[in-house]
């Protein structure tokens, strides 16, 4: 499925400066039972948005005024961790996030969200402390996340650090595309490959 | 050059390199299940696609079935969709079909190998993060996403950067009542949820080598618990033993020259890995997690670690031991438990079943503990009917439920309800994980028996010959 494309993005940040968040948080399993990639955002981090009876829970980040219509979600280190649900991704995207940063990435998740639109940007851990702590001391704080050239800036003090993408995966971002693009355009190698296989 | 293992079979599935890219990534296996590929025949659709390889792709049901009356329709309107959208889209794309009363029906890790679809120095990949069970068989095998699921149906194909290498080897003796579970837990503690995020691994050693097909799937299932994306063990004979004459394994002279090129499947002298670790078998007792991810284990025996001893933030430490309702420095065994949970991709194999039976065999189910036996396929439930096990089961006051994946991810009825206790053989212990609210202690089948029997949890090694 085709996504918007991703150049420079500019936003506040929701701040989730938890470790180890697996997948079946960002979207728990009783809610994978669509057949169609829709609505996955009103379930995204369901039960630590809402308690059992399905209030919201206020102080929770993504409920919080405070950040409410961000882009970008800065998590803890191990982000995305557990099941592969590309579910999880999608709910990013639904809930209208296109981009989150982290000291470190679960792999699954990481590829999941390449695939579909939503850049995972890698910082080191100390500089994901200083957005946290930029976002706690102000919750306008904004970030840019520039693709082309592989940054991320703290926009009110110009603090910076270069990210890694390989420049396959970066150039599918900067123009939407997707890697069944390129597959179905080298299917005959495919074929000939194929043939060689034993089982 | 020398080779590892786990080179040998990545560099004989690459299609083409993409310089500052992935690899192009040929698959020989294939599975969907219900959850994760409805959308990706959804994609096909949109744009206008078939699937390339419809033999090499293999559908069954078992995250969203029922295990209980599963003659009956499925009552829930949402699974019951999820069910019918896989069958309408294996029919419409001739994909073989195991669905819900099949006889090969089961959970897609257990149903695979039974069947020899898994084979050594093939490629597996599911929209599942347990593939990496079939790693047990010389396979490189691992989950991916629906995005992938689609590439592979269309193409045959995923675009993957080649993970680094890693040799995980256990040496020594395990002791008594300590199982494959156990030394999965026992390196995943070492290794935490994420230290093999990037890596591939390869279990060596005569652990490994003296483990049955079984055990080794239940530790090459769990390599995603430490972030891995798969792991492997080198075909052996006891490999050969497993998958000749299954139904999808070669057969004759097709045979001969499989076996001709899996016994290259060796990990040469001299090869490097990217980093290794050693274990000392003799260092491994039950293991028992405490806290809300499968990295969070301990020895039965030992008591919750203090935060100041754990690596990691502290924060996030005591909001998973405020989750599990626990405190530093409590002790595991004792714990009163109110649901048992045997099965799972992890553990739902006869040899799990044995195992559980070897406790429970003349004594009774606690009165405090709801038990969900559930086999992780039809083929499973005969085999512990053939060797009478249902019977034991059946005096101990446990009933045995149908195949699926069941209590382990809780997307059917099967749920443990909020603020329960679960002593739980699946493989992960995340909050709600088996149920909104729910609270799950990661365990061997011995360790489950034991608590079933007792209440409480509950050291195996105590009722073992008792």
């Amino acid at each position: 499925m085709a996504y918007d494309k991703f150049e420079v993005l500019t936003s506040t940040a929701y701040p989730l400066p938890i470790e180890n968040v697996d997948t079946d948080q960002i979207i728990p399993a009783r809610f994978l039972k669509a057949t169609e990639r829709k609505g996955f955002g009103d379930n995204f981090f369901r039960d630590w948005r809402y308690d059992s009876e399905g209030n919201p829970i206020a102080d929770f980040p993504l409920n919080d005024a405070k950040y409410a219509g961000s882009k970008i979600l800065v998590g803890g280190k191990n982000f995305g961790s557990g099941s592969s649900r590309e579910h999880a991704a999608w709910s990013v995207y639904d809930f209208g996030l296109r981009c989150v940063i982290s000291s470190f990435f679960a792999d699954i998740f990481r590829n999941n969200c390449l695939n579909i639109g939503v850049l995972p940007v890698q910082v080191s851990a100390e500089f994901a402390q200083k957005l946290f702590d930029a976002i706690e001391a102000d919750p306008k704080t904004e970030i840019t996340v520039d693709l082309p050239n592989q940054t991320v800036t703290l926009v009110a003090t110009g603090e910076s650090e270069s990210f890694q993408i390989n420049g396959y995966k970066k150039e599918n971002m900067l123009n939407g595309f997707d890697d069944i693009d390129y597959l179905q355009n080298i299917k005959e190698e495919i074929a000939s490959f194929g043939e060689t296989r034993p089982f | 050059m020398s080779k590892t293992l786990f080179d040998k079979v990545w560099d004989s599935h690459v299609v083409r390199k993409i310089e500052d890219g992935p690899d192009v990534f040929f698959i020989d296996r294939h599975f969907i299940h219900e959850v994760t590929s409805p959308v990706a025949f959804v994609g096909l659709k949109s744009r206008g696609i078939g699937v390339m390889y419809p033999e090499k792709t293999f559908a069954t049901a078992d995250h969203n079935t029922p295990t209980w009356n599963q003659h009956l329709p499925v009552a829930d309107p949402l699974s019951a969709n999820q069910l019918e959208a896989l069958a309408n889209n294996a029919a419409e794309h001739g994909i073989s079909h195991w669905g819900l009363g099949h006889r090969n029906n089961g959970i897609v890790h257990i149903v695979g190998p039974e069947n020899g679809i898994t084979l050594p120095g093939s490629t597996i990949v599911c929209g599942d993060s347990h593939t990496s069970t079939h790693g047990a068989f010389g396979a490189i095998a691992f989950g991916i996403g629906t995005s992938e699921v689609e590439m592979v149906l269309s193409t045959q194909c995923i675009m993957q950067p080649k993970p680094k290498k890693m040799r995980i080897n256990v040496n020594g003796k395990l002791g008594f009542g300590v199982t494959p579970k156990d030394v999965a837990l026992y390196i995943i503690a070492k290794q935490t949820t994420s230290g093999a995020t990037g890596y591939f691994v390869e279990y060596a050693g005569d652990v490994f080598e003296d483990m049955t097909m079984e055990g080794r799937m239940t530790v090459c299932n769990l390599s995603i618990e430490m972030g891995a994306r798969g792991g492997m063990i080198a075909p052996d004979e006891k490999t050969y033993e497993y998958i000749k004459g299954r139904k999808h394994t070669p057969k004759g002279a097709d045979w001969d020259k499989a076996m001709e090129y899996w016994q290259t499947l060796k990990t040469d002298e001299g090869a490097e890995f990217d980093v290794e670790f050693n274990y000392d078998a003799a260092d491994i007792e039950p293991m028992i997690t405490y806290g809300t991810n499968p990295g969070m284990g301990i020895g039965v025996t030992q008591a919750i670690p203090n935060a100041s001893d754990v690596e990691g933030g502290e924060a996030t430490y005591k909001k998973s031991l405020g989750y599990m309702k626990f405190n530093e420095g409590d002790d595991m065994i004792g714990k009163t438990v109110d649901y048992v949970f045997l099965g799972s991709c992890t553990n739902g194999r006869i040899e799990d079943f044995r195992a559980f039976c070897s406790i429970i065999e003349g004594r009774q189910k606690a009165d405090n503990i709801t038990a969900w036996l559930v086999p992780g396929s039809h083929k499973v439930v005969d085999q512990i009917k053939e060797e009478g096990l249902d019977k034991i089961l059946e005096a101990a006051g446990f009933v045995l439920r149908e195949p699926g994946c069941s209590a382990c991810l809780a997307m059917n009825d099967d749920k443990v309800p909020a603020g329960k206790l679960a002593v739980s053989t699946s493989n992960r212990n995340f909050e709600g994980r088996q149920g909104p609210g729910s609270r799950t202690l990661l365990a061997s089948p011995l360790v489950a028996a034991a608590t079933a029997v007792e209440g409480v949890v509950t050291d195996p090694r105590t009722l073992i010959n008792a």
